[in-house]
């Protein structure tokens, strides 16, 4: 009787809900679309930004080295820099982005550099500017060009071999599965969505079978039925979580199939910019542990915004109370992508940060089995906890009938 | 059979510190009657019929409704109230028949049951043309009608109605009272609230008169015209207040 209960204010909320544009938009549509347009959608306009930023033949201004005609004759020579005539306020041109880097070559540049006499080249560049970085760049892999070509010619005068003043070469390679490279870069990213939704996708239902019912007047008529009032919450709160989830796993998939179009199409935008990319690979395996981790996160916020909406007396007071929430909600999970944030002991304890450092680490393909379990029990208890709330403030009479 | 027993309510007001918004209110209702009762707005009318269909638990006393006790078996209570007010409103997205349905099984009827019932209840409330119609689409008088198949679907022993002719037009309020007597006629016990006096006049076998959470006065039409020595039900009315 009990589950029959449940199950029938269970089937009658989903109907109800699944009748409602508000709940659909944001169960179902929100995570079709954003999913595909953070991923093709906005890494397609960076590889494009990219591309453009790397095709331009950036504007730079080349001070002083009147005296040393040969390496201004080499630089001139150019083909991917545009020299722009000397001007005093360089540094406000830069600024102000008219040009993208300066050149200060020392006096007697083309002397010194026969005598072997030391020189300090000093390049000026706009710090974070895409476009200024890609002409400083230039800049400085012509002189260290020039550096290298006096270095080979000074050990050649002296019949040393370059082996002198290079004993070895180094190079740094990449040993990391590739699904680890994305996780770095996306492993962040991707939990942090996922919550948020499981939260959005909770949120517009919780408040319409709560406070919405109290403002349409059919909480009353409700209230008459047999059912316990426990029966009565628990059948909403499974609508709700039946919601959330729904969210979270159109979510995934619709994630999961972005990467793999995203990928394709950022190699035809930009071969550079696909490079990273391409790195990204996020396993079966990695979705659905992710998704167990989720689980109780989303049984912890359909309980929690269950349990504030009820304190409302209509929709948008219900709003109100729950928007504040978006953001407690949003600093743990965001507080996971910050560089540094390592999964210790005592964060394994913290709501919402937990879930999103451990599904972090699962995207990265790293399985730290302790705190897997230390996290899905914590979460458990916390969303045990958060529902027994919901179900004691249902009995109340000054929530249910708060006027 | 309702019979309210020292039935008290008091409530925490937000600035007014408690509230006793029923104060030791007794009556009985039998079956086969209608019991009215009659009070200006916050007389405490509604929280009485709330006590009783126990949607909301009295701070002292009791109540036996259809035999159960309201403070100790809520459920069972529930099972045998058709609970009518102008607050208890539809679901606007279901259909008048999925309304009803979700009722029926709410209070445990099995299907082929509730299928007599429900094709029972649109013949007699004539909505068949209206079945399949969301909630939100209806006329007045029809989200009526599927709030009294609503209440009727389980076949209450009991009917509380709260000011069930509340804003409504005179067809729709000539459809609640047709049915208010129709429930009388099949032996439940039926009590109603009202503050307007005329309907209390045609329908009721007993009135109550409630001001300020008390139940001030009790009897028949009759009794209560021989003691207060008025035929006018809201001279009545009025002496009683004001005394």
């Amino acid at each position: 009787m009990t589950l029959r209960n449940i199950g029938i204010v269970y089937r009658k909320e989903l109907v109800d809900s699944l009748r409602d544009r508000r709940t659909l938009i944001s169960m179902i549509v929100v995570p079709l679309l954003l999913m595909p347009l953070l991923t093709i959608g906005l890494g397609g306009v960076s590889a494009i930004l990219i591309g453009q930023a790397m095709e331009e033949v950036p504007k730079v201004m080349v001070l002083g080295g009147e005296d040393s005609p040969k390496v201004l004759a080499e630089l001139e020579a150019l083909p991917d820099v545009s020299i722009v005539p000397a001007k005093p306020d360089y540094a406000e041109e830069i600024s102000s982005k008219q040009i993208r880097a300066a050149v200060e070559i020392p006096e007697g540049f083309d002397a010194k550099l026969a005598s072997g006499e030391p020189m300090l080249l000093k390049i000026y560049m706009y710090e974070g500017d895409l476009k200024s970085g890609f002409g400083a760049d230039r800049l400085q892999k012509f002189f260290r060009d020039v550096r290298d070509r006096a270095i080979r010619e000074r050990l050649e005068s002296r019949h040393l071999p370059d082996s002198l003043i290079r004993p070895f070469d180094i190079k740094q390679q990449n040993v990391a599965p590739a699904e680890k490279v994305g996780g770095a870069i996306l492993g962040g990213l991707v939990p942090y969505f996922v919550i948020l939704l499981c939260l959005t996708g909770a949120m517009y239902p919780a408040m319409d079978l709560t406070a919405g019912e109290k403002e349409r007047g059919t909480m009353e008529t409700l209230l008459c039925s047999p059912v316990s009032r426990t029966h009565l919450v628990l059948g909403k709160f499974l609508m709700v979580l039946t919601a959330s989830i729904a969210t979270a796993v159109l979510s995934i998939s619709s994630m999961a199939f972005s990467f793999g179009v995203g990928k394709r199409m950022l190699l035809g935008m930009a071969r550079g910019a696909a490079d990273a990319a391409l790195q990204i690979s996020i396993t079966a395996k990695s979705v659905f542990f992710v998704f167990v981790m989720v689980l109780p996160i989303a049984v912890l916020f359909s309980a929690a915004l269950l349990a504030i909406a009820l304190f409302a007396k209509s929709f948008k007071e219900a709003q109100s109370y729950i928007s504040p929430l978006m953001i407690i909600v949003v600093l743990p999970a965001v507080a996971a992508l910050l560089p540094g944030v390592e999964l210790n002991a005592a964060l394994a304890l913290v709501p919402v940060l937990n879930t999103s450092l451990i599904s972090k680490e699962i995207v990265a393909g790293t399985y730290h089995w302790k705190y897997v379990a230390l996290i899905f029990a914590s979460s458990c208890v916390y969303a045990a906890a958060a529902l027994a709330i919901a179900v004691r403030l249902f009995q109340r009479e000054d929530m249910l009938f708060r006027t | 059979m309702i019979e309210a027993q020292n039935l008290v309510k008091r409530f925490r007001g937000k600035n007014r510190g408690e509230v006793c918004a029923v104060d030791r209110v007794s009556f009985q209702c039998r079956p086969g009657e209608i019991y009215g009762l009659l009070g200006a707005n916050g007389a405490g009318k509604t929280t009485t019929l709330r006590i009783l269909a126990t949607i909301l638990g009295p701070t002292e006393g009791t109540a036996i409704v259809a035999g159960h006790d309201v403070t100790k078996h809520p459920e069972k209570v529930r099972s045998s109230v058709g609970f009518l007010s102008t607050a208890t409103a539809l679901y606007g997205r279901l259909s008048a028949e999925e309304m009803v349905q979700y009722f029926g099984r709410l209070h445990g009827l099995d299907e082929p049951t509730l299928r007599r019932r429900i094709d029972g209840l649109f013949d007699r409330l004539e909505m068949h043309s209206f079945r399949d119609r969301r909630c939100d689409k209806l006329s007045t008088g029809m989200k009526q009608k599927v709030s009294i198949a609503r209440t009727l679907v389980h076949d209450p022993s009991v009917m509380i109605f709260d000011e069930p002719t509340l804003g409504l037009d005179v067809m729709a309020a000539r459809t609640i009272v047709g049915f208010i007597r129709e429930c009388r006629a099949q032996g439940k016990a039926v009590i109603f609230s009202t503050h307007v006096m005329s309907e209390a006049e045609k329908l009721c076998d007993h009135i109550g008169i409630i001001h300020g959470g008390r139940l001030l006065a009790e009897g028949t039409l009759s009794d209560l015209r021989e003691r207060y020595g008025k035929q006018d039900l809201e001279e009545i009315f009025v002496k009683v207040v004001e005394q």
